[in-house]
């Protein structure tokens, strides 16, 4: 009884705007004797964006697979969407799982499946949704990532960039309320990373998806958090630079050496005079 | 030195305890729902249809050799009418189990340790789990199933594809009466050693699986990884189906006869 009140107050909490959905509190991490994460400690807002940045090694995807717990901590404390998740059994994080959703480095798609089954496979094999709307579902999200005409072939028969479209697909066909990107937009080219971009952009300020980004492209990560998507009274979606306070829901974060080296609003990084920070950007 | 012993005996007991950890899932899992029945059946087609020709015609020589070289033995007792019997007890109680088996390692045990590798060393297991499959549940109960079901059913079928690689042999090198030769077969044959011929696939199917899949899923190390579990897989895989013939028949010996 008394756990029923908590995970209502838990969920009454993160309906409220300005819910924390994730949060590292001194996650620290090392392979053998190889630390990744010293001391890492964050917070992702619901509905905001935390872009990471970091040199190749610096721990990026590996803090990416502590929040969906596929790889555990050695110390520290990991809150998702209200659950303490480095307490949980692999069997209970499967429920904290349904709200994630991860698109992969190296896209990570199944490749005895078509593209269709990749994309709808949590529907088709873990939910009990109907067929049909399985089917639906699948193309909308394949016709939003413009991949329709490619439904019935399989990731091998796919080039890189439509492959890592296909991954994204298929993280955010079942609508997870929090997406973690892991080089989503690297090896685009330049105009399809806009598409994916906007997609980030999208996701987050129509549905109210909170996203982690992470990628080696400035580029990207200025455009996703200088740009914001509004419904017009047409109904039709446009992107545009972000207003003053919606350019501070996205803030940065650099690793370097398993810390935080910087943390921060994109005018912040631009404007900030760490010399490291600076051979990063130019 | 001492320290490397003492390293080798560490990751031993990791590697037997991790082994014990996931067949014991997987017997878990294989009782509880949810089932991809999907993936069963087409682990079914692929396991037990898929191996049917190297078991068969590995059968058939065996049986065949088998009934040259015992006729040739039997002829210095004048006994040449009872290779049957030699070659019906030899293929159901040892060689159809354990040349089933060993060819089922080769072919099964190391394509299994192959996909599972490489769905490893390229994130998709992670995958899975993101998406909230178990990957025990997904990738090895359908396997284990598969192997344990299908071993016994192909072994039976190598014994008899055998016996009738001998029949060959007898009525055409040998020039034994076909008559002789099948009552011969019948005659010497206990249901004991139907039993023994069964269970040691059996034990030999679930073997093969759980080994194959937990090298698979310990891979690391990217593609030469998927390619050191397979050499993994296979000799382990062999080792264990000639090591557990041994205790299976000390075993089966003593409560069966
Ligand atoms: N399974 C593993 N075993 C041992 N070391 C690992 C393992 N996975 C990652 N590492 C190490 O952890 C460090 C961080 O890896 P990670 O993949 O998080 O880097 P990254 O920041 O995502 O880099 P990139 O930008 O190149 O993707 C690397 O130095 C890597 O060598
Ligand atoms: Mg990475």
């Amino acid at each position: 009884m008394v756990q029923g009140s908590e995970a209502q107050t838990a969920k009454q909490i993160l309906s409220e705007t300005g819910a924390p959905v994730v949060m590292f509190d001194r996650v620290q991490l090392a392979f053998d004797d190889k630390v990744v994460l010293a001391d890492l400690s964050f917070t992702l807002i619901k509905g905001h964006t935390k872009i990471i940045l970091g040199a190749s090694g610096s721990g990026k995807s590996t803090a990416l697979k502590i929040i969906t717990w596929l790889l555990k901590a050695d110390a520290g404390v990991v809150w998702v969407n209200g659950q303490r998740v480095d307490q949980l059994t692999e069997h209970e994080m499967m429920s904290v799982r349904a709200d994630l959703g991860m698109i992969f480095q190296e896209g990570a798609l199944f490749d005895s499946l078509t593209v269709r089954e990749n994309v709808g496979y949590k529907l088709y094999e873990e939910t009990a949704m109907p067929l049909e709307d399985v089917d639906r579902r699948v193309e909308e999200v394949l016709g939003f990532i413009g991949l329709i005409e490619h439904a019935d072939k399989m990731p091998s028969e796919l080039s890189g960039g439509q492959r890592r479209r296909v991954a994204i697909a298929r993280a955010m066909a079942f609508k997870p309320s929090i997406l973690l990107y892991d080089e989503a937009t690297t090896g685009l080219d330049p105009i399809t990373a806009t598409t994916v971009d906007d997609e980030i952009i999208k996701l987050r300020d129509l549905e109210g998806v909170s996203s982690i980004v992470v990628t080696h492209q400035l580029r990207d990560a200025f455009y996703v958090a200088t740009h914001m998507a509004e419904r017009g009274p047409d109904g039709a979606v446009r992107i545009m630079p972000a207003s003053g306070d919606k350019a501070e829901e996205a803030e940065f974060i650099m690793l370097k050496d398993g810390l935080i080296c910087f943390e921060g609003t994109a005018e912040e990084l631009r404007r900030s005079a760490d010399p490291y920070l600076k051979t990063f950007l130019s | 030195m001492f320290q490397a012993i003492e390293r080798w005996l560490k990751g031993a007991a990791l590697e037997a305890q991790e082994y014990v950890r996931l067949t014991m899932a997987a017997v878990r899992c294989t009782f509880t729902p949810p089932i991809y029945r999907h993936d069963v059946v087409e682990q079914f087609d692929l396991i037990g249809v898929g191996s049917l020709t190297v078991v068969l015609l590995s059968g058939l020589f065996t049986g065949a050799a088998l009934a040259m070289q015992t006729g040739l033995t039997l002829d210095r007792f004048g006994a040449r009418p009872v290779v049957g019997q030699l070659v019906s007890i030899s293929m159901i109680k040892e060689l159809g189990p354990v040349l089933t088996a060993l060819m089922l390692t080769g072919r099964i045990g190391s394509g299994i340790a192959a996909e599972l590798g490489s769905m490893v060393v390229t994130d998709q297991i992670n995958a899975l789990r993101a998406l909230g499959t178990d990957p025990v549940r997904k990738l090895v109960v359908p396997r284990l199933l598969a192997g344990f079901c299908m071993a016994p059913v192909l072994t039976a079928l190598a014994d008899f594809v055998g016996i009738f690689g001998g029949w060959v042999v007898a009525r055409f090198t040998l020039q034994v009466n076909s008559g002789v030769y099948w009552s011969s077969v019948t005659n010497g044959l206990y249901m004991q050693d139907a039993w023994m011929g069964l269970i040691k696939p059996l034990v030999f199917g679930f073997l093969i699986v759980t080994i194959a899949c937990h090298v698979g899923l310990r891979t690391a190390g990217g593609t030469a990884g998927v390619g050191k579990s397979t050499t993994v897989a296979v000799v382990a895989g062999s080792v264990a189906v000639i090591a557990a013939d041994f205790f299976v028949t000390q075993l089966l010996a003593t409560l069966l006869y």
